[in-house]
């Protein structure tokens, strides 16, 4: 019962005209076709690359810099006001940003692969970074763009490997500067400073580590918080992954395509290390690439991927069955995506029609999209649904990405904002379908017929498709 | 040697408990709060904020060379601290905290932890706001089991037996006010000007499904809550500057201070909640952190304002409040590679408020010496956080003894409450 609607609803993004009916032969087989390569946007939207946007970023920095020299030189009085609302960095970055969201949303409403398109949105909430932080807010769309689209199907070392190497993370977690104590660079700084001692007034510039990105790696891309590694772990990766940066520095920092992942052997920690019982001989670069290898095919990984998948794709509280069926396909196959989507969709919790998710925003905003119809074309409106919704597009804030459950959503203020946004697109649907044969055209199945009776009795055409949109049975997937 | 500023703080501390506990003693007869009219305000600072740079710990040989450039110098010099009792100081952003402090409203606390000693960020919030000694295991929080343990010992006249008694200023309820007790929730952006024929419609289109009409009903009455307490969408520091902007580079300042005059505005309104918990993020200062100034100084002036809103907003019922502010953990007691500090163990927290008896430090001060740091890199924590929470709850909202012991802390033998933190 309700397979079609299930693999449509759930597994994909929605219905479009015809996606039921597609998908209606065997809806299985509909959503393995569609895993198959990468997975690139769908849409009109052209976009920059990450090095291009980050050369911009490098210029508009040169460009405030200079300003602010002028300004010290000319011991002109500053203008607070003026000098907060010149701000060239988020200039620089801010349309790349727009044009990101308007593109995700474009591909969301039109795709012909929803469930490998859900599989982004999956794989980027996961592999979280967050606009919010100034240096990624042109560069958070790129890292799904970049290093996830490509190796949606493929296997997780390359999406990993993909990942932690993408500008977008390591600027989001700091790694561009983590610096090893006995690495070229700090050998270097301490023979200076011992002749010629530090400047007068700024200290000697000390270097080391930074955490961020190794314990992130460990705790919410691989492992898990409980997947038995040790604060010396930590450390060691952060040692270990020291030099991964981007191109495009000054100074002694010189080298690399800005914008570009880029290791700076200057900045590693030379020597073999030890991390979670086993010691890393390799050299540079690969030091860490032999981790992430590692990392990428550990039972504590299978588990923590599966629980995760799991959760979004079934339930808030994730069946055992299902998640133990989808660890072994991981595990089985050495992290084999499209090994690992096969055991969930033939995981039969998945298919239970009364178990259903409650739709974050996103989710409910890309139904939507898809059910009226709507190919969004100005960015700003899509990016002020997002901010009324609470889910403004790439800035879930931590780096553990949104949460995935129901009651991270459902406050009452939440819904009225639902019930105000789906008004006003409501207000917009012109094509010709009664809302109560929209019902059944995007819900199928699922839709009561009590909804439908309602949506009949609606005042107005599009006092009907607000009630759909709000109607328990669009509201969950 | 070293430690001979930080006995000072042990031994006013080890008197305030023992002083207090006589006090515990007394009737209740002769404490003004009762049930009723206590109010509490939680804020949580999310991201886990550096406690040696919020509550400089000057005197301490060790902590200028392990904080570098973050630390903030004693007293008296520029940029310094702002003077506490002699040990510790304040970041000179906290300004409004040091007035209140030298009026005796503030208790500020050091090397403080909960029970979790990993060093993720969110099983760390969620034993924050779980009240367990781990990150699973509960689906609810230790606020909202407090108020539900209120509601059940059916108190006092005048009191509401039902309806909700707390407020979450987010689109959301965050864990530590989720459970049994109705909570509403309620975020700071202007409030939703739906069509009331839509709605009625949608009451009916929900009436067979309880989930969506419980939060329909709710959000419908809160709306109306809002307007009747004053629209404060109006005020101009919650509007965002430009719509459609992220607050890239802001530090959302501004958005903490809305918060706080929501919850103050929901608080007087008639039959308004007694609790409410405000939320604040941004404290994850992993890199370039800065000392006095900086970005870690912008939260803190933004922080600061906030409670200073918080205060002025709430008015009349200040007498009668108290403000926990509190952290998941703190940081490394030594500054990392790039200019900031990692995830670390013991910070610090504060009390605020016209019913706290403050104007204290609260601090048994371990020392940063390399052999008194935990694992060789954090601030060992000395009180746990759950002996304040029991406190609070306890000595302000009038929960009972063993409840606090059961049922909304359990495993928490070992924190015992601390006393005399609220005015008799």
């Amino acid at each position: 019962m309700m397979q079609t609607e299930i693999a449509v609803l759930r597994f994909g993004l929605g219905a479009r005209t015809g996606d039921l009916a597609a998908a209606g032969g065997d809806p299985r087989a509909w959503l393995m076709a569609q895993i198959e390569g990468a997975v690139p946007l769908a849409g009109n939207t052209p976009l920059a690359p990450s090095d291009r946007i980050f050369a911009e970023l490098l210029a508009a920095r040169d460009a405030l810099e200079e300003l602010k020299r002028e300004s010290a030189a000319q011991r002109a009085p500053t203008d607070a006001t003026a000098a907060a609302a010149f701000n060239p960095v988020r200039d620089a970055y801010l349309p790349h940003y727009r044009a990101q969201v308007l593109a995700r949303a474009q591909s969301a409403a039109l795709t012909t692969r929803p469930f490998a398109e859900r599989l982004v949105h999956f794989w980027t909430n996961h592999f979280a970074v967050s606009a919010d932080k100034g240096a990624v807010l042109g560069i958070a769309g790129t890292l799904e763009n970049e290093a996830i689209r490509p190796h949606i199907g493929g296997r997780f070392v390359d999406l990993l490997t993909a990942v932690e190497q993408h500008p977008a993370m390591i600027a989001f977690l700091d790694n561009q500067y983590s610096v090893g104590k006995d690495s070229v660079l700090a050998l270097l700084a301490a023979r200076r400073g011992a002749g010629a001692g530090a400047t007068e007034g700024k200290p000697k510039r000390e270097f080391g580590i930074n955490e961020n990105l190794a314990r992130e790696i460990l705790e919410l891309h691989t492992l898990g918080v409980n997947g038995g590694y040790t604060q010396t772990d930590v450390t060691n990766f952060a040692q270990i992954i020291t030099g991964w940066s981007i191109g495009g520095g000054k100074g002694r920092l010189v080298g690399g395509t800005p914008g570009q992942f880029y290791f700076r052997d200057n900045l590693h920690e030379p020597g073999p290390k030890n991390f979670l019982g086993k010691i890393y001989h390799e050299s540079g670069r690969r030091q860490g690439e032999a981790v992430l290898a590692d990392l990428a095919v550990h039972p504590a990984t299978a588990h923590f991927i599966a629980t995760k998948l799991v959760r979004h794709f079934v339930a808030d509280d994730p069946p055992p069955a299902a998640v133990e069926r989808v660890a072994r396909a991981f595990l089985k196959s050495g992290g084999d995506l499209s090994r690992v989507y096969a055991a969930l969709v033939q995981a039969p919790e998945a298919w239970d029609a009364d178990v259903r998710k409650f739709k974050t925003p996103e989710d409910f905003v890309f139904s939507t999209l898809r059910a009226l119809g709507f190919s969004p074309q100005k960015p700003e409106e899509m990016v002020r649904a997002f901010e009324l919704l609470g889910q403004r597009q790439y800035t879930p804030g931590s780096p553990a990405g949104w949460p995935d459950t129901s009651k991270s959503w459902d406050g009452s203020d939440a819904l009225l904002r639902r019930v105000l946004w789906a008004s006003r697109v409501a207000g917009r649907y012109e094509q010709g379908l009664d809302p109560a044969d929209l019902a059944v055209s995007c819900l199928g199945a699922y839709a009561r017929p009590e909804t439908v009776t309602a949506l009949r009795r609606a005042s107005s055409a599009s006092q009907g498709v607000a009630l759909l949109l709000m109607s328990p049975e669009f509201q969950r997937r | 040697m070293h430690r001979s500023p930080m006995r000072t703080s042990r031994r006013r501390f080890l008197l305030g408990t023992a002083a207090l506990a006589a006090g515990a003693a007394l009737p209740d007869v002769l404490f003004a709060h009762t049930g009723g009219s206590a109010r509490l305000v939680v804020v949580i600072l999310r991201g886990a904020l550096d406690g040696l740079a919020a509550v400089p710990p000057y005197a301490d040989p060790a902590y200028a060379g392990l904080h570098r450039e973050l630390a903030i110098s004693a007293p008296g010099v520029a940029d310094g601290a702002l003077a506490l009792d002699g040990t510790f100081g304040l970041h000179p952003s906290l300004t409004f905290l040091h007035e209140r402090y030298l009026a005796g409203e503030v208790v500020v606390f050091n090397a403080v932890a909960s029970p979790y000693r990993d060093r993720s960020h969110f099983d760390g919030q969620n034993v924050l706001e779980n009240g367990l000694a781990k990150p699973i295991g509960s689906a609810d929080g230790w606020l909202n089991r407090a108020l539900a343990a209120l509601s059940r010992s059916a108190g006092q006249p005048g009191e509401r037996a039902s309806g909700e008694r707390a407020v979450a200023i987010s689109q959301n309820v965050p864990l530590i006010l989720r459970g049994d007790a109705p909570v509403i929730s309620k975020s700071p952006q202007a409030s939703p000007d739906v069509d009331e024929e839509l709605l009625s419609r949608l009451a009916d289109l929900y009436s067979k499904d309880d989930w969506f009409s419980a939060r329909l009903s709710e959000a419908v009455q809160t709306g109306k809550l809002t307007e009747a307490g004053g629209s404060p969408a109006e005020s101009p520091a919650m509007n965002p500057t430009t719509p459609g902007v992220p607050p890239a580079t802001t530090p959302g300042t501004d958005r903490v201070s809305g918060a706080a005059r929501m919850a103050a505005t929901l608080m007087r309104s008639v039959g308004g909640p007694e609790v409410a918990v405000i939320e604040a993020g941004g404290w994850d200062t992993h890199a370039n952190q800065g000392g006095a100034k900086g970005a870690l100084a912008q939260r803190l002036t933004g922080l600061d304002k906030a409670l200073r809103t918080l205060a002025d907003e709430l008015g009349p019922l200040w007498p009668q409040t108290a403000v926990l502010v509190v952290t998941e953990f703190g940081r490394t007691a030594a500054m990392n590679g790039t200019r900031g500090t990692d995830h670390g163990t013991g910070g610090c927290a504060f009390l605020a408020g016209g019913a706290v008896r403050g104007g204290r430090v609260i601090a048994d001060w371990p020392g940063l010496s390399r052999a008194a740091l935990l694992d060789n890199r954090d601030l060992r924590p000395t009180l746990d956080l759950r002996s304040l929470f029991k406190a609070v709850l306890d000595e302000h909202m009038r929960v009972d003894a063993k409840t606090l012991a059961t049922r909304i802390f359990p495993d928490s033998s070992g924190a015992r409450p601390l006393q005399g933190l609220i005015r008799a």
